[in-house]
């Protein structure tokens, strides 16, 4: 991080229903992994979605990046997305991966990260309720982990 | 792009904070109303991160079904509505203070299996948190509420304040 560098953050919500099943593990497998997550039809969370661009100011406005804009792009991106949406079958960008907060945090990344234009995406953190959430930080970012990482898969 | 999960946990949990080996006045001068003989009390909320490659069977770096259980038997079980002082063992001789908690959290759970512990957060009260990333990055983080700028870090209230056992 560079000393000019500031870093500000937007939350969204939405809802969602979403269910945990891997269509290569038998009935019993399933459900003994993903457990009451793992039922057919499906539950919901309100998801809080907080969004950290980084980035200097612009001498000119002040601004890293107008949090209007920043607001605009997380509503086109993902709230009218997967707002009110099943995630297991109305989001293409989730086809064929299980929607853990894990794997949703890692799309809302890839969709954010070319639109976001001034600045940089920062970092990405996904409440699935207020006692669980997935962070994806840019490769070299300061918040959360300067222990070992792995790089997603 | 590196990804981590998060969760948080809550236990209650009552300590003291007092040093044998200085007088009542240090004590009293140093910890404050934290010295207080009897003992006070919080509700804690622990926080911690694992790092570690998503599954592609299971779409997770940790399995919930796998951890909260581990984290129940490791700290929960042990912290919650316990005298920390005098009911957790490495606290006989550890001062209890939340850099020390967040110490000995982070070491009863670095050894989950199939994840890598990332981080140690302990709020013990809405305006005081604490962070212990591992001893591999050597570095504790205080965070401090402030009522007119939102939170922030500031350096520790008591620089100068020892550092007790070596949790």
């Amino acid at each position: 991080m560079q000393d000019e560098m500031i870093r500000i953050t937007r939350k969204v919500e939405f809802s969602a229903a979403h269910f945990y099943h891997n269509p290569s593990l038998s009935v019993e497998e399933n459900r003994r992994v993903f457990g009451k997550s793992n039922n057919p039809h499906g539950h919901g969370h309100n998801y809080v979605l907080e969004v950290t661009v980084a980035g200097e100011p612009d001498a000119d406005t002040g601004m890293v990046l107008d949090l209007k804009e920043l607001k605009e792009i997380l509503q086109r991106e993902v709230v009218d997305r997967m707002d009110h949406r099943h995630l297991n079958y109305e989001v293409p960008e989730l086809a064929g991966q299980i929607p853990t907060c894990e794997n949703i945090a890692a799309v809302i990344w890839d969709l954010l990260e070319p639109k976001i234009r001034q600045g940089r995406l920062d970092r990405v953190r996904l409440y699935e309720s207020p006692d669980l959430f997935a962070e994806c930080t840019a490769d070299g970012a300061a918040p959360g982990g300067r222990g070992k990482e792995a790089d997603r898969e | 792009m590196k990804i981590s999960l998060g969760r948080r946990y809550h236990f209650a949990a009552s300590h003291r904070l007092h040093n044998p080996k200085w007088s009542t006045e240090v004590n009293r001068e140093l910890y404050g109303k934290c010295n207080s003989p009897h003992g006070h009390g919080h509700n804690y909320v622990l926080e911690v991160a694992f790092t570690g490659p998503v599954a592609t069977e299971t779409g997770m770096i940790a399995n919930l079904k796998e951890l909260d259980p581990f984290v129940e038997r490791e700290v929960i079980e042990a912290f919650d509505h316990k005298y920390l002082n005098e009911e957790v063992p490495e606290f006989r001789s550890v001062v209890p203070t939340t850099e020390n908690l967040a110490r000995e959290v982070f070491r009863r759970l670095r050894d989950f299996p199939g994840a890598k512990l990332q981080r140690v957060r302990i709020e013990e009260t809405s305006k005081n948190s604490f962070e212990f990333l591992g001893e591999d990055a050597g570095s504790y983080r205080h965070g401090r509420r402030s009522q007119i700028s939102g939170e922030k870090q500031v350096p520790h209230p008591h620089p100068q304040e020892p550092r007790l056992g070596s949790g």
